[in-house]
């Protein structure tokens, strides 16, 4: 799930080094919009529904961070 | 506030959009952003057109050709009329008030008051409200309830977080007592919270001025000026997702109903993505849910009740009674929601004008 989380950031903003970043949101690598389009790939891909209170940034801030917003939207991890 | 109110009922509905049509697909570069990330959110937040009305129109020539046509065509007469009540954000001068240029335009007597007030995406809901109260003190005379904007003209083209889904629209309802049928209202405001929706300058405490026009980078992308509209995208949708499924909730249980119980759920229309996770939030099925105004012709702000109204569900609010909740939730921070019976209307149209 690491690896396919990273993938869809790369999608998302390619310009970007995701991997050194200890703070994706504060760090200007991703805006709102952003934020809401991660949420839209991250449902899809998984068959998941992010409840509308957990789209905040501190749920978006790192790898770690979208691992456990999956986990709390009902995606089965490995 | 939480009230109620008693026999009052929409009668008409006359929905009013400009014919000149704005498509994202040739807006995305305008904006600094890469294009694929741009036309990513086509999909997910429902840009796809908007209705853009011309520099020179205003929100008084809507209502005044709305009026005439309702008077012309016979959905209401001068006489039935005792108030024009307008809610905008966009007037055409301080002074004189759109409803009072309508008031001469469609040449009403002395005996029809006027009424603007200055609302944004609740302006249905406080339109209605004061219509309601209006009502009170009138006898049989009805209310002319008019919303409209034309907020294209105060939005940047650069800016991507507002240009897409701004669109230009007016609605004219007709209210008037009658009908058996209680009414619940709730409207609450969060003044502490208002600068996440605003256009700074323009108003008294900081006229335009050359220096309010100039572009700038405001650090995230897009371009805007004090002159353009600004909002907090993020502030605006945690606050709808925190306050809005409460207020549902909290009005169900009081009124003893649950979501089975209403036909239509007629919301506000700020983009596709917002109404769908407030939708999954508080369990509206979606296909009683129409949530597709910003894709079609974009958010008219105050418009929109009506509006989605009308172009979703214009055989049934003709034929039968939809049993409606209605809610409206943005700048202020103002959140609303009303339960009523909406149907078996007198007329429903949707206009499209040179405009």
């Amino acid at each position: 799930m690491r690896e396919e989380i990273m993938a869809m950031l790369t999608e998302l903003r390619p310009e970007f080094d995701f991997a050194n970043s200890d703070d994706f949101v504060a760090d200007g690598l991703l805006d709102s919009f952003d934020i809401i389009s991660l949420s839209s790939m991250l449902e899809e891909a998984y068959s998941i529904m992010i409840d509308g209170l957990d789209i905040l940034p501190e749920n978006y801030s790192s790898i770690d961070a979208l691992i456990a917003l999956v986990r709390k939207s009902g995606g089965k991890t490995e | 506030m939480i009230t109620r109110f008693k026999s009052k009922r929409i009668t008409s509905m006359l929905g009013m959009l400009p014919q000149m049509i704005g498509y994202f697909d040739d807006e995305v570069d305008n904006y600094s952003f890469p294009p694929k990330q741009t036309m990513r959110l086509k999909r997910i937040m429902g840009y796809d057109q908007h209705r853009l009305s011309k520099d020179s129109t205003t929100v008084s020539d809507f209502a005044v050709h709305g009026l005439l046509y309702m008077l012309e065509n016979g959905w209401i007469e001068r006489k039935e009329i005792g108030a024009v009540v307008t809610v905008s954000l966009c007037p055409d001068y301080f002074v004189p008030h759109i409803s009072n240029i309508v008031h001469d335009k469609c040449n009403f007597d002395s005996d029809v008051i006027c009424m603007d007030i200055a609302q944004g995406c609740c302006g249905y809901l406080v339109g209605l409200m004061q219509s309601f109260m209006l009502l009170e003190h009138m006898q049989d005379k009805k209310v002319v309830l008019i919303n409209g904007d034309v907020l294209s003209h105060k939005v940047s083209k650069k800016d991507r977080n507002d240009f897409p889904l701004i669109g230009d629209a007016c609605a004219i309802s007709i209210i008037e007592s009658g009908g058996d049928g209680d009414i619940y209202y709730e409207m609450h405001i969060d003044g502490k919270r208002r600068d996440a929706l605003k256009i700074p300058a323009g108003g008294f405490r900081m006229p335009c001025s050359p220096d309010t026009s100039v572009m700038t980078d405001q650090g995230d992308g897009n371009y805007r000026s004090l002159d353009n509209i600004c909002m907090d995208g993020s502030s605006v949708f945690n606050f709808v997702q925190v306050e809005v499924p409460l207020m549902l909730e909290r009005a169900m249980i009081k009124e003893g109903k649950t979501v089975d119980d209403f036909d239509l759920f007629l919301f506000h229309q700020p983009n596709r993505f917002m109404l769908k996770k407030l939708a999954e939030k508080v369990g509206l099925p979606e296909e009683k849910t129409p949530m597709n105004l910003v894709e079609r012709y974009g958010n008219p702000s105050g418009a929109s009740i009506p509006l989605v109204a009308i172009s979703n569900c214009r055989e049934s609010l003709l034929e039968t009674d939809n049993s409606c909740c209605l809610s409206a939730f943005g700048s202020g921070l103002a959140w609303g929601t009303m339960f009523m019976n909406i149907g078996r209307l007198d007329h429903c149209e949707l206009l499209e004008l040179d405009l």
